[in-house]
């Protein structure tokens, strides 16, 4: 199967009978153009609503957009990748990512009471955002190397890679990138062919234990800090402010919105957190359901074309970590907007694409990569 | 590389179709589910947005709009010519609004840098935070920023959250001490006050820091404070106001103009010399109180933003009661300016004649008595004293003898006529009444039956009598327009209406009575036996007035007064009412000197000071109103 000494950068098709028409300009450039298109109307509405949610400042839309120009050179290189070397290394990226996250714990930095990120004199970044992406190629590479479905013991290994880095991420703490690194996780381990009576039997586990778990094993304060994180609104100074304000927001945006840079909410700072977490309160005060419904197709689009990317790919190691990509990009999605809305705890998970923030942005960026890579992956000739 | 070749055994076994078609399967199924999770995301937002559209809208209309309140501006306050006595000044106001600072002991730490914060504005304004406020109401600090504090506090504005600077109209009395007692003073409104606000009042001040304390200002508050507006406000989420939405103007207080004459009143307090007294000055044609005068005075700036500690100390603390409206609440022995009120109710009710005589010995005794009642001339006025005698000389023995025929049960009606012991119902609050006695007051009072002893008291003004400069004034005027009484009044105008006053009845006395009477009261003044010649030096004008002394200690029997031996404050009261001219009697006077001794010596000038100034005065405004009819301004 794996050629030693192959290069990490692919050749270019050079006999052209892989293909059935002639080489396409995208296949050459490694990119898929309706994904593309996808990404870059996301990425200019965003920009558009960025710059209203945070109060007219060219300065954040400027950095948003060296965000974006580092994000789409990003994903580009990956995109010129050899999967096959990503495959083969898989667990060393795992590997360093969950060393990182242990020094994080050690002598990371970070503010208000979260210990985040590494210093490395010049730049800072979140090792936490690595494991976003070693955890599915992991699992993904670990499964295509294995006969699907999967077996019990090959299960609770999996298990177990997904949430060791996932009880470091939470321990900074940062709950809303370890829910989606573990996510990211448990897709692949479901696309992989993880039988259904696991997972009902896992369901129906959960719901038997929690019952005992509540009345005698947890304390008041922790049973506390669960009824605040399921109903928010109970603490109506504390975090309850955020969520009753953003649902005002956008539920007085109505239909049609109350136009661009006119949200009572969001200009005039009754909206915290508007340009990051809750910049979909300002799309949906300013735009209305209409620019909702719009972001949403947005959405539909990249993450239907990534699915369909997914399932079309050329072997079991891309489809598991295509899938997983796209759909944990749903899971961001749905997570943000669900939370936002008040229909999900509060777990601090930006909207992708659209809010500010170079970090996920890019980690963002770099699973695109991937999935542009597996979508013009050369059709090898198996054995 | 654990995991690729861990299972390399079995690779041979992967079934490739299958695989793909159980990976394809799953992706099928995680594109079901990001469908599901779509349409429970629109539905959602067609919740939000649609069905509770109404909901949301007016809650974020009630976060970002407020309705403040706007203050009306007070009204001002004139004297008779329109000399401006009370106004409204604008200045900067240095306040707190606790609810939005994160950190109020930090922020007053910061603030105490920029802008000067004494000791008294602090304790005021934590006087102020404890005291029941609205929420989001702003407490002040620091009143009448100069430009730079202003400039300072704006530059460290990012700082200092919470922290106001309101452009505010504080009442400002240009003339100070000069009306306080009269016009009084706004304060803040006190924690009493705000409890006893019903909803309308509640509503009312809601805008506002002060409300009428005492005197005019409290009297005609509510004429003065005008009709509250308000405004609907676009504010953002720190509670900055961003835009005014909507607007209810208010509607200003109604201007008051006064009776009162500035210089009048100038010359009344020059009069005094700084001794403490009252003089009340009163338009014998309609009871308007033309000069109001209580020595000492102070400053009512003072108490406009709330008082320091040490100055109100100083004032409450101080034997000379400068916070004291003498001219309503103090009480004193009217003393001898009560005879010509017994002498018309004497000729009226036929008790004693134009030619009734008696003997003085310088005393009086009751028949089976061995007690002397002492005249205050030590040997006596003579063999033949009659009315008019008794009045000029102040013959105390004359009076003696009628009080005894007359009777304490025809006595009290005579001076209820003319208002003692009964509030006069002037515009100021806090009035007090004095005291006219009565056998029934005796009887209730003291728990015992009517002495003829107190008769004799009684028709000299001392003993259980007490009188209130402003009645003084009251019965002088009584006196000087023949019985027609009228109700003092300080305010002319409240607005442009003519305030008015209640009707009172009339002491009805014949013609020849008055003009007995008042022929004395002239000879006190203008004869030389009169116990006020020394004011009639040098005057244009006639009057007619009497002198009174109060004893403020009792003398025993026999017992000689002797000033050297007295303390100070022991002293007698001087007193004396007169009114001018004689034959078109316009304005009558009153004046009270504590501890001054002789009516005649201490307190006939004042009185004759006020007239010379009074009737100039008259002289100039006629004057001019025939300037401006000849040069046809007035319409």
């Amino acid at each position: 199967m794996i050629q030693k000494g192959q290069d990490f950068v692919r050749r270019l098709p050079d006999s052209g009978h892989h293909f059935k028409s002639a080489t396409s300009i995208w296949r050459m450039i490694h990119l898929d153009p309706w994904l593309l298109l996808g990404l870059l109307f996301i990425s200019i509405y965003g920009l558009v609503v960025l710059y209203s949610a945070s109060g007219h400042s060219q300065f954040m839309v400027k950095r948003q957009l060296v965000f974006f120009a580092l994000g789409y050179a990003a994903m580009f290189t990956v995109a010129q990748f050899n999967l096959m070397f990503i495959e083969r290394f898989s667990f060393w990226f795992y590997l360093v990512g969950v060393v990182l996250l242990v020094l994080v714990l050690i002598i990371g930095v970070g503010a208000k009471g979260a210990q985040r990120w590494l210093s490395l004199g010049f730049i800072r970044f979140q090792p936490s955002e690595i494991l976003k992406l070693a955890v599915p190629i992991c699992v993904a590479a670990f499964f295509s190397a294995r006969i699907l479905p999967p077996r019990f013991t090959h299960v609770l290994v999996a298990i177990g890679f997904i949430l060791f880095p996932a009880v470091l991420i939470i321990k900074q703490p940062d709950l809303g990138t370890a829910i989606l690194v573990t996510a990211s996780g448990l897709i692949g381990l479901f696309l992989a062919g993880l039988p259904w009576r696991y997972i009902v039997g896992t369901v129906v586990i959960i719901a038997v234990a929690s019952w005992p778990m509540w009345h005698y094993v947890m304390h008041d304060y922790q049973k506390q800090r669960v009824l605040t994180l399921l109903d928010p609104e109970a603490d109506k100074l504390g975090s309850g402010w955020n969520i009753i304000q953003s649902k005002t927001a956008i539920g007085s945006g109505g239909w049609e919105g109350k136009g661009w840079m006119k949200g009572t909410q969001s200009q005039l700072d009754f909206l915290p957190e508007s340009h990051t977490d809750f910049i979909i309160a300002v799309l949906a005060e300013e735009f209305g359901m209409v620019g909702v419904l719009v972001l949403m197709v947005g959405y539909f689009f990249i993450i239907s074309r990534g699915l369909w990317i997914a399932a079309k790919a050329q072997r079991t190691f891309s489809r598991i970590l295509a899938g997983s990509i796209m759909l944990t990009f749903m899971v961001y999605v749905f997570v943000n907007i669900g939370m936002v809305s008040g229909l999900l705890p509060i777990v601090g998970v930006p909207l992708p694409m659209i809010s500010l923030g170079g970090t996920s942005l890019i980690s963002l960026m770099l699973g695109f990569g991937l999935v542009m890579a597996i979508a013009t992956e050369r059709k090898r000739v198996t054995v | 590389m654990p995991f690729p070749d861990i299972d390399n055994d079995h690779r041979h076994l992967k079934d490739i179709k299958t695989e793909t078609r159980l990976v394809c399967s799953r992706i099928t199924v995680g594109f079901a589910v990001v469908v599901f999770l779509f349409a429970v995301l629109i539905f959602r937002f067609y919740d939000l947005q649609i069905l509770d559209y109404e909901v949301y809208a007016t809650r974020a209309d009630s976060n970002r709009i407020q309705v403040q309140p706007v203050p009306p501006n007070r009204g001002l306050i004139f004297d008779r010519n329109g000399v401006l006595l009370a106004e409204n000044r604008p200045s900067y106001t240095l306040s707190i609004v606790k609810e939005r600072t994160p950190d109020l002991e930090k922020t007053l730490k910061a603030l105490a840098e920029l802008v000067e914060v004494g000791e008294d504005d602090l304790s005021n304004f934590y006087k102020g935070l404890k005291q029941r406020r609205r929420p989001y109401e702003s407490v002040p600090l620091r009143y009448h920023l100069t430009e730079n504090e202003i400039a300072r506090i704006a530059v460290n504005e990012y700082a200092l959250e919470g922290v106001e600077v309101e452009a505010q109209l504080v009442r400002y009395y240009p003339h100070g001490e000069l009306f306080a007692h009269t016009i009084g003073y706004v304060g803040r409104i006190n924690e009493r006050e705000l409890a006893s606000f019903d909803e309308v009042a509640y509503r009312r001040y809601s805008g506002t820091h002060t409300i009428g304390k005492i005197g005019i200002e409290k009297y005609y508050e509510d004429e003065l404070f005008g009709e509250v507006g308000s405004q609907h406000v676009e504010v953002n989420a720190h509670g900055r106001v961003l835009r005014t939405l909507e607007r209810i103007d208010p509607s200003p207080g109604k201007d008051l103009h006064l009776y009162l004459d500035i210089e009048l009143q100038k010359t009344a307090v020059d009069a005094m010399e700084g001794r403490r007294g009252a003089v009340v000055a009163i338009e014998v044609a309609t009871g308007g109180v033309l000069a109001l005068v209580s020595t000492p005075s102070f400053d009512p700036n003072l108490f406009v933003t709330g008082i320091s500690y040490q100055n109100y100390k100083e004032l409450n603390e101080s034997p000379d009661l400068p916070l004291l409206n003498r001219t309503i609440q103090g009480q004193y022995p009217p003393g001898s300016t009560l005879k010509p009120m017994f002498g018309v109710g004497g000729l009226e009710s036929g008790i004693v004649t134009p030619q009734w005589r008696i003997r003085d010995p310088g005393f009086y005794r009751l028949e089976n008595s061995d007690r002397r009642y002492r005249d205050w001339k030590r040997y006596g006025h003579g063999n033949q004293v009659d009315l008019r005698q008794a009045i000029v000389e102040s013959c105390d023995t004359y009076f003696y003898d009628l009080s005894v025929r007359m009777g304490v049960d025809r006595m009290h009606p005579l001076g209820a006529a003319f208002g003692l012991g009964e509030r006069t119902g002037v515009d100021i609050p806090s009035e007090r009444a004095g005291n006219w006695p009565s056998r029934m007051w005796k009887k209730a009072v003291r728990g015992m039956s009517w002495f003829p002893g107190d008769s004799l008291n009684m028709s000299i003004g001392q003993g259980d009598v007490l009188a209130t400069p402003m009645q003084l004034g009251v019965l002088t005027a009584g006196l000087a327009a023949r019985g027609v009484m009228h109700e003092p009044r300080v305010v002319e105008f409240v607005g442009d209406k003519r305030t008015v006053t209640p009707p009172r009845a009339t002491f009805k006395a014949r013609e020849e009575h008055w003009d007995y009477v008042i022929s004395a009261m002239e000879a006190v003044v203008h004869s030389p036996r009169g116990t006020a010649k020394i004011s009639a030096k040098d005057a244009t004008f006639h009057m007619a007035g009497k002198t009174g002394t109060a004893q403020v200690v009792g003398i025993a029997q026999d017992a000689v007064y002797d000033r050297d031996k007295v303390h100070e404050r022991n002293r007698d009261h001087a007193l004396f009412i007169a009114f001018a001219p004689v034959e078109n009697p316009q304005v009558a006077v009153a004046v009270v000197i504590e501890n001054g001794e002789h009516g005649s010596s201490a307190a006939s000038p004042v009185a004759r000071k006020v007239f010379d100034t009074w009737f100039a005065r008259e002289a100039e405004r006629q004057a001019k109103s025939e300037q401006e009819a000849m040069l046809g301004l007035t319409p």
